[in-house]
């Protein structure tokens, strides 16, 4: 099965990594929202988020879909930015053996998979020890 | 509102079922459950199924059970709500009835997953979670409980062996349900030396991927002795809520809040608190969400769910006993089916029909369940009247 990700390249986000940030509440959004969810504000500032963070909890994912077997085991974690938004992101450039909570990470722009050997590639933002 | 109770209940054996198809499971559980009931007809239906276009290319679900159980032209819609449809459509009978817009409604679930492959299913299970921001990235279902289980680890000292405690509880009962998908006993040590899927969770941790389908039929309390010479189970408390689909939203990721609104509203409505909960059915679909949801509706202090799992209070002659029917663990987890299957086994308990799995004295019971990894969240109290 392949995923809508062809479609979603044409997000700004995904690529650009943008955010917002209410500006009555402060909170930042990735992605963005239209509204706030806390003060149901509407009216937000657009931001480049931050790209240093750290490893809230993760896990090494060792049975995976079609599109992520060939990188089995691969570790997972959601990870808090230093402006306090939070994604989800694999862990590249170390064993996963080697993934703990709070360890410093920071985003960089990667292949994330590809629909089959002449297919479209994916890319999107993975993790790497900082 | 009108006071509302199940007068009907209908099961099969979950597992797989290659030799039948969708509409032939659903249909056999609805029979099975209006026969029960006692009813010659029903007003509406419900039918809680999470991917039927995935698992089998099929949509459209509602009007296909209303056919092939031979009650066109009444209303029938199908509910979603990921792993929580089945609950949820229980709710959406109880409201159409509590309302006065119909008087007998029918509330099922039905999912067959084992016509794809595990990948495939794999896929379609994950579309509970957040597509372009937690699927997109990698993670798998039980990946993202998996990260729940090592921040639980971290935050509380919960231990592999406190989750396996889980497993082994749940298979225990589970080798007393003749219709359990997986009816024998697992030890710790199975668990731990299981297969790892994501770490820290064994195959064993997980769920299973089943065909099945239930079905409850429902009525106002006032006329329910006219149709069941049984005895009715009233749904006292009824309660539902949502939280931040991706994991990575939630202020704690270990903290399943939906489930805790969804039982506060529960309780309210009921007047009960947890130390009035004779017996519970809880949404284990993997170890780790029995401890945490232990916690969430109360039955366990926050941080204490491990200890309190593998301390044998859950066990059906424990203070709590929580999945008697050997849970979505032994049981077997249909997903669409799976919320509506925690009302049966809730009724079986409240009549006194639960053969070896009867809880002493059982007056008032609970279910939860939830879609995603904890975005929706369906609570019920039942009552003997």
């Amino acid at each position: 099965m392949t995923t809508p990700a062809r479609y979603w390249r044409e997000i700004p986000q995904r690529y650009r990594y943008e955010g917002v940030k209410c500006k009555k509440s402060g909170q930042i959004f990735f992605p963005p929202r239209l509204i706030c969810p806390e003060h149901k504000s509407d009216d937000f500032e657009k931001i480049n988020l931050e790209t240093q963070g750290k490893i809230v909890t993760y896990t090494v994912v060792r049975v995976a879909p079609p599109q992520f077997r060939d990188l089995v085991p691969y570790a997972v974690a959601i990870v808090e930015l230093n402006d306090g938004a939070r994604i989800t992101a694999m862990i590249a450039d170390c064993e996963p053996e080697e993934v703990k909570i709070d360890m410093p990470v920071r985003i960089e722009f990667r292949k994330i998979h590809q629909e089959g050997e002449a297919g479209i590639i994916c890319y999107g933002y993975k993790c790497v020890p900082a | 509102m009108r006071d509302v109770a199940v007068i009907g209940i209908g099961i099969n054996k979950w597992g797989e079922l290659w030799e039948k198809s969708l509409r032939e499971i659903f249909v056999e559980a609805a029979l099975k459950a209006i026969e029960d009931a006692g009813v010659d007809h029903i007003d509406s239906m419900y039918v809680g199924n999470m991917s039927g276009g995935l698992f089998v290319g099929q949509e459209h679900i509602g009007a296909l059970m209303a056919d092939y159980l031979g009650v066109t032209p009444i209303p029938a819609t199908r509910v979603e709500s990921a792993c929580a449809s089945g609950g949820v459509a229980v709710r959406q009978a109880f409201i159409e009835i509590a309302s006065g817009m119909s008087d007998i409604v029918l509330a099922g679930g039905v999912e067959k997953m084992l016509d794809v492959d595990t990948g495939e299913a794999t896929l379609a299970l994950a579309t509970a979670a957040d597509q372009e921001y937690e699927v997109y990235n990698g993670v798998t279902f039980p990946g993202l409980y998996a990260m729940i289980a090592h921040l639980h680890m971290q935050k509380y000292g919960t231990t592999s062996e406190q989750l396996a405690a889980v497993a082994v509880k749940n298979h225990r009962n589970g080798k007393l349900n003749p219709n359990a998908q997986f009816p024998f006993e697992v030890t710790v040590d199975q668990v731990l030396n299981s297969t790892m899927i994501c770490d820290p969770l064994h195959l064993l941790d997980c769920s299973p991927i089943t065909d099945g389908a239930a079905a409850v039929v429902l009525c106002p309390l006032e006329i329910a002795s006219k149709f069941t010479g049984k005895q009715p189970v009233k749904i006292t408390g009824v309660g539902q809520a949502t939280d931040f689909l991706a994991l990575h939203q939630r202020k704690d990721p270990s903290w399943l809040e939906a489930v805790e609104k969804a039982a506060n509203t529960a309780y309210k409505m009921a007047d009960k608190t947890p130390k009035d909960i004779d017996v519970c059915e809880v949404h284990d679909c993997f170890t780790i969400a029995e401890i945490c949801v232990i916690e969430a509706l109360g039955f366990a202090e926050k941080g204490k769910g491990g200890y309190m799992a593998a301390s044998g209070r859950t066990a059906i002659d424990g203070e709590i006993p929580v999945n008697t029917s050997g849970g979505l663990k032994a049981k077997g987890h249909p997903v669409g089916a799976t919320g509506t299957a925690q009302v049966i086994e809730i009724v079986e308990q409240l009549r006194g029909e639960a053969g070896d799995r009867q809880v002493k004295n059982a007056r008032v019971g609970m279910t939860q369940n939830m879609g995603g990894s904890g975005a929706s969240a369906v609570c019920h109290i039942l009552e003997v009247v």
